[in-house]
């Protein structure tokens, strides 16, 4: 189920250069959320018409808390207004949404999580879900500075890459991968489409089972719109061509599904 | 209880609140989160004849207070439509009003033709569809051209027939007069209003369509005056939508002399937006002793 809620923030904090993290308490969200959904975030005073689709962090179903990072991407943008507001204001939101990350495909395998810029966080909830037990390697490429990467430390070897050589490696994702001579049986990556088109075709190359998080405008967050479509391989069953709607049918994609 | 009905060219339609075309699909996705039932009517997005892609990415953008749009018409074709979104919709107590569009009066036609078989209350043909080079702009622009694919229409159609028109015109009453003498049973307005919107970090069109089409509380004003327009220049029911957001809004295009009105892009804000409007009516009527909803359409002249 998907549900539409006024959660009341329990924490809010800058961790990088424009990127926040916020903590929600959820009634039903968090109990339903799974790695790689998102959520459909709101204005509260309804100044933006479109709601800002935002993956999930993290969660904590037990305690109904749920974790959100995002980047705020301008000074008029919805986001700058989402990082003003404080702890224990309520904030209006629509999820879980999308169909996230197929963690029974990890299962028992190694397992190597891609993130880039912001399509690191919801790579977090996703190494945790596996849990302790899980065989994952993490690696994160940033433009400059790291946030997050030492969260990912209880979960596997986390190794960082940066362009601008803030890190040990420098370069992005698919550089560390192969500086680290990194192998595995399963990818799940998020980020930018140009990382996620070398991606995908990396695995291709190396023949890895590999499932990608797209990001894309969107407006209704539901499917309806078919504002957020991705071009796919084979014709759509439900749209009848070769589309795809990221909010409903994906963000995350089996990587050969979808052209780039 | 206050008495809702409304009636579009004879068929009568339990509350005037429905849905604009593009904005809530075939209600599948929406019905998780209100009861279909409760709507006046549904309109479905545009169906054609055969499945159209629709255009490249990125197809929507917000603006002020509204958001620009150029799907292109992506639909999955009148034969997965008929088989799976007119089942869909038949287990709820609405009414069903089919969004039909084609690129010649042909494949109108086609479409038409095979929704006379079909359990729909109403059809509402899209020849104002701004984003797409032969969907149907070319007939709404041109009254001449209006009265014939009207007149083309209505042979072919079981159903009544509402027209809808696009606000791109010089004067919304030739076309409206126009969509009547072609034997038009209603007409709604407005479409979308042609707009552009550039991304300037990326210096480049911030739609790959380039235009879109405008929609949203800011064409609000336009679309009243537009439907008080057309209101008085023909015989035939008027549909009015454009930025409704609220019951207020809802209120002031009834008031103009709309018959019935449609949500549309408030439904991307709040899934719930078309009911909300609907309990704001009533609220409205219970506030200002009103018994009937009929007594506030035209009541401004």
């Amino acid at each position: 189920m998907r549900y539409k809620e006024d959660c009341r923030i329990l924490s809010q904090e800058e961790i990088g250069k424009d990127i926040f993290s916020m903590w929600l308490q959820t009634d039903r969200i968090a109990s339903e959320a799974r790695p790689g959904q998102f959520l459909s975030v709101y204005t509260r005073d309804a100044s933006k018409l479109l709601p800002r689709p935002i993956s999930i962090c993290d969660a904590d179903p037990e305690k109904g808390c749920l974790r959100l990072v995002y980047r705020v991407t301008g000074p008029s943008s919805g986001t700058r207004q989402f990082s003003g507001y404080h702890k224990g204001i309520c904030l209006p939101v629509l999820g879980p949404l999308g169909n996230g990350y197929p963690m029974d495909v990890a299962k028992g395998k190694r397992l190597l999580l891609l993130g880039g810029g912001i399509g690191i966080p919801p790579l977090l909830y996703t190494a945790r879900s596996l849990g302790k037990n899980g065989d994952v390697t993490t690696v994160l490429g940033y433009r400059d500075k790291p946030f997050m990467d030492q969260e990912f430390l209880p979960f596997g070897k986390v190794f960082c890459a940066s362009e601008n050589g803030d890190t040990a490696i420098r370069g992005n994702v698919l550089d560390a991968v192969r500086t680290e001579g990194l192998s595995a049986d399963v990818i799940f990556a998020c980020g930018p489409k140009p990382m996620l088109r070398a991606v995908k075709s990396y695995a291709a190359e190396k023949n890895i089972l590999c499932y990608l998080s797209l990001e894309e405008r969107m407006a209704c967050g539901i499917g309806a719109c078919l504002g957020c479509v991705v071009r796919s391989t084979e014709k759509d069953e439900h749209s009848q061509v070769n589309n795809k709607r990221v909010c409903k049918d994906g963000p995350v994609f089996l990587s050969d599904e979808v052209e780039l | 209880m206050k008495n809702m009905k409304v009636s579009i060219a004879g068929v009568e339609l339990k509350n005037p609140v429905m849905t604009a075309s593009g904005t809530f699909g075939s209600g599948e996705e929406f019905s998780a989160f209100l009861d279909l039932s409760r709507l006046g009517a549904v309109v479905t997005k545009g169906v054609a004849a055969t499945p159209w892609p629709g255009n490249p990415t990125p197809r929507v953008a917000e603006t002020a207070s509204g958001m620009l749009n150029a799907i292109g018409l992506q639909n999955p074709g009148i034969d997965t439509f008929i088989k799976r979104d007119i089942p869909f919709l038949k287990q709820f107590d609405t009414r069903i009003i089919v969004n039909v569009c084609g690129k010649t009066a042909a494949e109108y036609c086609q479409v038409v033709e095979r929704l006379s078989e079909c359990p729909v209350d109403l059809l509402e043909i899209n020849v104002s569809c701004p984003n797409v080079k032969h969907g149907g702009i070319a007939f709404g622009q041109d009254p001449v051209q209006l009265q014939r694919i009207t007149q083309e229409v209505k042979k072919a159609a079981r159903q009544p027939v509402i027209m809808k028109l696009s606000p791109n015109v010089t004067d919304i009453t030739e076309m409206a007069k126009a969509a009547e003498a072609g034997g038009a049973d209603a007409v709604s307005l407005i479409n979308t209003l042609t707009g552009m919107k550039i991304d300037i970090y990326r210096r480049t069109f911030a739609l790959a369509n380039r235009t879109g089409g405008l929609s949203g509380p800011c064409i609000k004003p336009v679309a009243v005056r537009m439907v008080y327009q057309a209101v008085r220049a023909v015989n035939i029911p008027v549909i009015g939508m454009g930025g409704i957001a609220c019951a207020e809004d809802a209120l002031e295009f009834l008031m103009a002399g709309a018959s019935a009105v449609s949500v549309g892009t408030a439904n991307f804000h709040d899934p719930a937006a078309t009911v909300k409007i609907l309990e704001g009516l009533e609220r409205f009527m219970e506030e200002q002793q009103v018994e009937r909803i009929t007594d506030l359409i035209r009541v401004v002249e």
